[in-house]
């Protein structure tokens, strides 16, 4: 039995040490995993639970991060609760294992510390790791702070557990803007989060071996198509009212309010910018200061990336007049993620805002008060005028003469 | 301790129960099947297995059917060896947490792979799970080919032979490079057991699964799977062809305890020679045209330097 520990109402954490406590509080059964930068003081600190009695789990050291997904997989498939933890190439060499987790329906958690992606090699925060995995078929929730982090972190298992969902779930933060930047956090205690967590519960488990299970089956042209249709299905159907209600329960307890789409100043707003990950913490700051001065601009996070929230972002932004997306990921050959989601929610309710759509941050560049309110003064002439003034798309804070596409 | 099946001759071993069935996709003829019922057949306990992409998992878990009457997995190509560690970890996990299903249960945890996914692309994770020491049996299906995909060349193609991606030609004698010693190489892991089967041997098969059973720690097998399709000979030849590999020695059986303790377990009382073993397949068929005769007499060299090389280390205990 593994020891508890004594929290403080307020402890100052860092997004990393916040996402290895959500694990301990779990009492995950089995970590399979690899370090690397920015995610390994996750597993660092996992193991430092560990060598102090704080766990009492399997924590499987493996020699990549391709294995360490196959272990998650095979130890989940046996029939216990299971998660780890990665970032940028190394998430990139999972990837075959993800869609092999998802399609397997196996509930792990992952908790992505967002990194760029090379060449040339990067360590600091952009969001090209959690776009990579976008199609996988797992639940991707999105942190803005090392607060957000541990919850999703403990919700995460909630979700994906659930027997009518049976999905993994990616919690992702920003690679040290979030994971190494320490801030005030009010942790639930063991038994607290524990309970909210709840007990694992085994489905068609392959260490049942009175009802031996098959994993991992070959299906063709015959079959293939259903079992995908039958995953969409459920992400489509399924997951977003379970979040909810997961939400709605974490809420109760702690007083702490998650939505699908996270809106700031959207009440009375023109213009919106929609952004992921610690960028939405300062377009709430810039947006504070240029409200100041006038301009009715709203923010928008994107809490759950997939599912997409079609629905609810299209209601929030349905009488806004420019929009402007920030992506935080080379699109390299196209326009961001954020500004296609965004453009076919618009669409599917009729409605035509002008959109554009900023490339900002890559490889952890940083992007300022001043550069937001630069974005918002650009989309509040858009909106004053009736048209787009501009390009589509604007790439932010890059040396060189400016970098604009699609149109002028 | 673990339950050991009593078998005492062929008749038994085949009205023995069976937990992989005879209804699968296999080719007639194929040693998988035979390989795979060898190994399930040496224990009465539960049973965790994993396979890796290639012939045996493509041919036995065809949704909505499946040849398994056991809790069995497959993830990848490569990471079969992780997917059944990875299973262990949770049983040694829920065992010390107290909630496992059947708590009085001893299971075994075994991954099939084929030479490719055992000498290619999955020994980063073969060697990985050997050195975390999981308590677990790795079989090597080795038919010295990518069979599953049409007959390429694998890391365990042995010189000479005509494969499509080497294939014999009016300038080529078909693959150049040398069958690697996986043996050899899961005995440096120190592995505490590792042994080459045939299922020809089948006493000497099963003696050496049940020695891997009753193991503790990781267990390397490989087991020769003569190939009819791409090894070309009848499909009614597999045994015959399996007992000319033995008796000339091109797959001695042996194993290596602790890395260092070799036993030779089976001394052909006739050794046949090498041109015999090569002559019965189609894929060594040039080897028998004039300008290739030397490679054959290298062939034999290379076999009876390799026997004596064994031999020595029997002897050294080193």
């Amino acid at each position: 039995m593994a020891d508890k520990m004594e929290l403080k109402e307020v402890e100052v954490w860092d997004g990393n040490l916040a996402s290895a406590h959500s694990l301990r509080q779990a009492q995950v059964d089995v970590v399979a995993a690899y370090p690397i930068t920015p995610s390994t003081p996750i597993v660092e600190n996992y193991a430092g639970f560990l060598a102090n009695g704080y766990v009492d789990g399997e924590y499987v050291m493996v020699e990549s991060e391709h294995a360490a997904m196959s272990g998650c997989i095979g130890a989940s498939a046996a029939g216990g609760r299971v998660a780890t933890a990665t970032s940028s190439q190394g998430y990139a060499l999972m990837v075959e294992t993800l869609y092999q987790a998802s399609g397997m329906r196996l509930p792990i958690v992952l908790h992505v510390v967002n990194r760029a992606l090379a060449a040339p090699l990067n360590v600091n925060g952009d969001h090209s790791d959690m776009y990579l995995g976008r199609d996988s078929g797992w639940i991707q929730l999105d942190s803005f702070r090392p607060q957000e982090a541990y919850d999703l972190g403990l919700m995460a298992f909630k979700i994906g557990e659930d027997h009518d969902i049976r999905l993994p779930v990616m919690v992702h933060q920003d690679g040290f803007l979030s994971s190494h930047t320490a801030q005030n956090i009010r942790p639930l205690q063991d038994d607290v989060a524990y309970n909210f967590v709840g007990e694992y519960k085994p489905y068609n488990a392959m260490l049942n071996f009175e009802k031996p299970a098959t994993y991992g089956v070959q299906t063709e042209e015959n079959w293939h198509f259903e079992h995908k249709a039958r995953q969409h299905f459920d992400l489509m159907t399924k997951v977003m009212p379970k979040i909810k209600s997961v939400f709605a329960e974490f809420e109760n307890l702690t007083g702490r309010k998650y939505k699908i789409v996270e809106d700031y100043y959207m009440e009375d707003a023109d213009i919106a910018v929609i952004a992921m990950g610690t960028t939405v913490e300062t377009a709430k700051l810039s947006a504070r200061i240029a409200r100041k001065s006038g301009l009715k601009i709203g923010v928008i996070g994107i809490r759950v990336l997939r599912p997409f929230p079609f629905d609810e972002v299209a209601e929030i932004l349905k009488n806004v007049k420019a929009i402007g997306t920030l992506d935080r990921s080379s699109p390299n050959g196209t326009v961001g993620m954020l500004y296609n989601e965004i453009a076919g929610a618009m669409l599917g309710i009729g409605k035509a805002p002008i959109m554009r759509n900023y490339i900002y941050g890559l490889g952890g560049r940083d992007i300022t008060v001043e550069m937001l309110k630069n974005i918002y003064n650009e989309l509040n002439e858009d909106a004053i005028a009736g048209k787009r003034l501009g390009a589509v798309q604007k790439f932010i804070n890059v040396r060189g003469p400016e970098l604009t596409f699609l149109g002028k | 301790m673990a339950e050991e099946k009593k078998i005492k001759n062929l008749k038994s071993f085949s009205t023995s129960a069976d937990r992989f069935e005879g209804a699968n996709l296999l080719c007639p003829g194929c040693a998988h099947s035979i390989i795979v019922r060898e190994v399930l057949n040496a224990t009465n306990d539960d049973l965790v297995i994993s396979a890796s992409t290639g012939c045996l998992e493509v041919c036995t878990a065809v949704y909505p059917y499946t040849s398994w009457d056991a809790s069995w997995i497959h993830i990848g190509f490569e990471n079969s060896a992780t997917a059944v560690t990875g299973a262990e970890a949770m049983y040694k996990a829920l065992k010390r947490k107290g909630r496992l299903f059947q708590p009085e249960r001893t299971p075994k945890f075994v991954a099939f792979g084929g030479d490719g996914a055992s000498y290619d692309i999955g020994f980063q994770w073969i060697s990985g799970a050997f050195e975390r020491g999981h308590d677990f049996m790795y079989v090597t299906l080795d038919n010295e080919v990518y069979a599953n995909t049409g007959g390429q060349s694998s890391g365990s193609t042995p010189i000479g032979a005509s494969t499509t991606t080497a294939p014999a030609g009016r300038v080529s004698y078909g693959e150049k490079r040398h069958k690697k010693d996986m043996m050899a190489i899961m005995a440096a892991h120190g592995a505490p057991y590792v042994a080459q089967v045939a299922p020809n041997k089948w006493k000497d098969m099963v003696k050496k699964i049940q020695t891997g059973f009753n193991t503790k720690g990781p267990v390397y097998i490989n087991a020769m799977s003569a190939c009819t399709t791409e090894w070309k000979f009848p499909a009614s030849d597999t045994i015959a062809v399996s007992d000319i590999a033995v008796d000339s020695l091109v797959f001695p059986l042996y194993e290596i305890i602790n890395g260092t303790e070799l036993n030779i377990t089976y001394r052909p009382k006739n050794i046949i020679p090498v041109r015999d073993y090569l002559g019965v397949q189609g894929r060594f068929k040039h080897l028998f045209q004039p300008e290739n005769a030397h490679l054959i007499d290298a062939w034999q060299k290379r076999v009876d330097a390799h026997w004596a090389y064994l031999q020595k280390r029997e002897e050294a205990r080193v």
